[in-house]
């Protein structure tokens, strides 16, 4: 496998992972039977879910920055990014954003206001949710990120 | 310095029980400054189990409590259990959405002699509360002065927080809140109520209606650092074991027991709505553990990338046909 090839299987293995601990964060598999077919019992255990999110995120976010900084040394001057493309990239920074304040939310202290800590949850999800639905516009009119010019 | 006049602010609002706080250990004190919790300490020897406490909470914080409309909607999928306690208000015997708090008793031997304990139990309100932290939705909340409170107005009844709380304190009642509004065959299955510390009556400089109302002051409030120190004393003096120091990474209850905790979890009645008394491990670590690599992530993404456009560059310098024109901007 080359290493494109590479990056850009384990991006999306990685985004599925994150998409799926991340719905576990929400009290939903267990009610939806997803928890009860064998070997996904995981899914509806809350720390479990959330320690994959995390771990995942690391991959995730080392991904991301990688993509974007092979992009911007070796690929500007051959691909324009397109207004898909932006749009994409946008929703991966809120998420990634967010994300990243509510692992902070998490240690120990009053570190956020309440109803800011109400806002970062609503994003993320909402983030997530654009983001799945503009992955399948993408994927259904063919539209790409990266295009030549 | 402003000892003397939150102090004066406190006892306006609960002269009679003033002899249960240190004197600097004002929860209004404590209200002013951000990042200073709120401990109580509970010495369980002094505790005769009158449930004066008990009654004193359902009866302050009765308008807290859920009015369900009735009959609940049909959830999807029939599965989805109902939690029903509004036939039972009277239960006071476990924690139900109507009762915050109860006396869990236990029979236990000391020096050859068999005595009966009385503990009461209610949220330990963790100093990082997996509860609120948890929270998919940002309803349950944690105070400056380090209270857990579940809104009631924003909560759906998913009871998340009670299946990652180290003694699944909340307790659910089906058909209130806001999960109504929205998709309530799909979505949500009430709200969750737990003990909040009577926040509302600190705020205004007033002391929880459990101690308020406790005839042995049993149950002493303050700032966690002072009360830490009294209860380690405690400990010393009465040679008592300490519960919720530690427990959960630290909580703001610090129970103090005249027998080992592991001999008065084996007497105490456990199961739904009746907490344990076991170790507890600290339930945020693990994941918070990660956040370190997580942090340095995105460097090692950039550095990576730099790392391979350098090796681009150097392969081209080598091949003699210069370096890939990017760079010259
Ligand atoms: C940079 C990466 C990300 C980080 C650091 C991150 C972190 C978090 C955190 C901390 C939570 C709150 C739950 C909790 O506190 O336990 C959360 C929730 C969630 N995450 Fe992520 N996340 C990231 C990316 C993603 C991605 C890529 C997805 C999916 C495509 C995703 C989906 C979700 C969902 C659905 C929730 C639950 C809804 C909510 O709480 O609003 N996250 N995430
Ligand atoms: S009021 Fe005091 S003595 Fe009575 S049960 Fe409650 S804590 Fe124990
Ligand atoms: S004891 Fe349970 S409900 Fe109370 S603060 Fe801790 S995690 Fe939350
Ligand atoms: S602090 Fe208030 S809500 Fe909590 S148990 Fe005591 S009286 Fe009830």
């Amino acid at each position: 496998m080359n290493q494109n090839k590479l990056i850009s299987y384990s991006y999306i293995f990685t985004f599925f992972m994150m998409t799926i601990s991340g719905f576990g964060q929400m009290p939903i598999f267990k009610r939806y039977y997803m928890a009860d077919i064998p070997g996904l019992e995981w899914l509806a255990k809350y720390y479990i879910t959330h320690y994959l999110h995390y771990l995942f995120a690391i991959m995730f976010l080392s991904l991301i920055s990688y993509i974007s900084m092979e992009y911007f040394l070796t690929k500007r001057e051959k691909l324009i990014i397109t207004t898909s493309g932006y749009v994409g990239s946008l929703l991966l920074s809120t998420l990634s954003l967010t994300g990243i304040l509510l692992v902070i939310r998490n240690f120990s202290g009053h570190l956020f206001s309440s109803s800011f800590i109400v806002y970062l949850d609503l994003i993320h999800l909402g983030a997530v949710i654009l983001i799945l639905m503009t992955g399948l516009f993408c994927m259904v009119f063919n539209k790409k990120w990266l295009e030549k010019p | 310095m402003s000892k003397e006049i939150s102090r004066r602010t406190f006892l306006k609002g609960g002269i009679a029980s003033a002899c249960t706080l240190a004197i600097s250990g004002t929860p209004a004190a404590a209200e002013k400054k951000p990042d200073i919790q709120l401990l109580t300490l509970i010495d369980i020897s002094k505790c005769i189990g009158c449930e004066a406490c008990v009654d004193a909470c359902r009866e302050v914080n009765a308008e807290k409590f859920p009015d369900p409309k009735k009959p609940f909607p049909k959830m999807f999928p029939k599965r989805v259990p109902v939690a029903d306690w509004s036939d039972k208000q009277n239960v006071s015997d476990r924690l139900t959405p109507y009762n915050w708090l109860f006396i869990q008793n236990a029979s236990v031997e000391i020096d050859g002699e068999e005595i009966d304990l009385t503990i009461p139990r209610r949220c330990m309100h963790c100093v990082n509360p997996p509860c609120v932290k948890l929270c998919p939705f940002g309803s349950a909340r944690q105070l400056e002065n380090g209270i857990s409170i579940i809104k009631s107005d924003i909560c759906l009844g998913g009871s998340k927080c009670k299946a990652v709380c180290p003694w699944h304190i909340p307790e659910r009642q089906t058909g209130v809140g806001i999960y109504l509004d929205i998709l309530p065959s799909l979505a949500g299955n009430g709200v969750m109520y737990k003990c909040d510390r009577c926040y509302n009556k600190i705020a205004k400089g007033e002391l929880p209606a459990c101690i308020e109302e406790c005839p042995e002051n049993v149950q002493t409030i303050g700032p966690r650092d002072e009360i830490i120190k009294q209860a380690q004393n405690l400990a010393k003096e009465t040679k008592g074991y300490i519960y919720g120091e530690k427990e959960n990474g630290g909580t703001n209850t610090i129970y103090i027991s005249p027998v080992p905790f592991d001999k008065l979890n084996n007497a105490i009645e456990k199961g739904n709505g009746k907490p344990h008394l076991k170790p507890v491990k600290d339930t945020m670590e693990n994941a918070n553990n990660l956040a370190a690599a997580m942090f340095i992530a995105p460097f090692a993404g950039v550095a990576a990338a730099a790392g391979k456009y350098y090796q681009i560059v150097k392969t081209g310098e080598k091949n003699d046909e210069g370096g890939p024109s990017n760079e010259s901007e």
